[in-house]
């Protein structure tokens, strides 16, 4: 076992699909229960996963994703979508995976930082107001690379 | 497999320190645990919270999550990271006398 530890970790979510949301989650709660420091970043569509209205309303996305092992042509079938999401939920709740809003109050209440990405929420026409009470602010990637500072860098 | 001295009897653990065999332990252990993990005295909050993971050990046969010691064992995330700084349910485990957590959440 090597004997640096890593001390901080700074992961960029920048998709909004609930697959693309959960693993830097996981991460991020992973890091701060072995003692690592966490920053969270939301950028473009990974936007979603901290806005009040829509953070326990993501996605699976069930077209363009080979692994999903489901014609494409299937994928966009109404309900598709829905239905995935719900298998996924229901999977992940047996392993005691926190539904977004809960995951992103618990890393925030172990210390873990969120921040969302200024020009995404300029993009999008948001405001602080439309974000959980969990978001710390709203930043430009100078002051992103600012706070990640000393530790590795994960965009996913 | 190292063994290690802790009120007195000598059991067998890992070589983080982990207990191998949680029924190796008793409660007059966890004070020496805890000190190994940089927690000087255990309060009756951390007690709350050794009981419940071993509680729930013995009934489910795993070491709870931490959402699970949030929901089902009432502590707050942020006592919990309070009472055991820099790893909470690792810490906690490790005094409870319980193996090295082993899942993502």
């Amino acid at each position: 076992m090597p004997d640096e530890k890593i001390k901080k970790v700074s992961i960029v979510i920048s998709k909004g699909s609930l697959e693309g949301v959960y693993p830097g989650l996981i991460m991020a709660n992973g890091a701060r229960m072995e003692g690592i420091e966490a920053n969270l970043f939301f950028t473009f569509f990974g936007l979603e996963a901290i806005i009040k209205k829509k953070m326990n309303k993501l996605k699976v996305a069930t077209v363009g994703n080979p692994a999903m092992h489901i014609p494409s042509l299937l994928g966009i079938l109404p309900g598709m979508s829905a239905f995935a999401t719900k298998m996924m939920k229901k999977e992940m709740e047996k392993l005691d995976i926190p539904p977004v809003g809960e995951f992103i109050e618990m890393i925030h209440d172990a210390g873990g930082k969120i921040y969302a990405c200024k020009a995404t929420v300029e993009m999008f026409h948001l405001t602080k107001d439309d974000f959980c009470e969990q978001v710390d602010d709203i930043i430009h990637v100078g002051k992103f690379y600012e706070v990640s500072a000393g530790g590795e860098i994960i965009f996913t | 497999m190292a063994t290690k001295t802790l009120a007195g009897k000598t059991i067998e653990v890992n070589d983080e320190g982990f207990l191998v065999n949680p029924d190796d332990w008793t409660e007059e252990m966890a004070p020496e645990l805890a000190k190994e993990e940089g927690i000087d005295e255990l309060t009756d909050q951390h007690w709350k919270i050794i009981r419940f993971i071993r509680q729930d050990f013995k009934e489910k046969g795993q070491i709870p999550t931490i959402r699970r010691i949030k929901n089902a064992g009432g502590v707050p995330i942020k006592d919990l990271y309070q009472l055991f700084p820099e790893g909470p349910v690792k810490k906690a485990a490790k005094i409870a006398g319980l193996g090295k957590p082993q899942g993502c959440v």
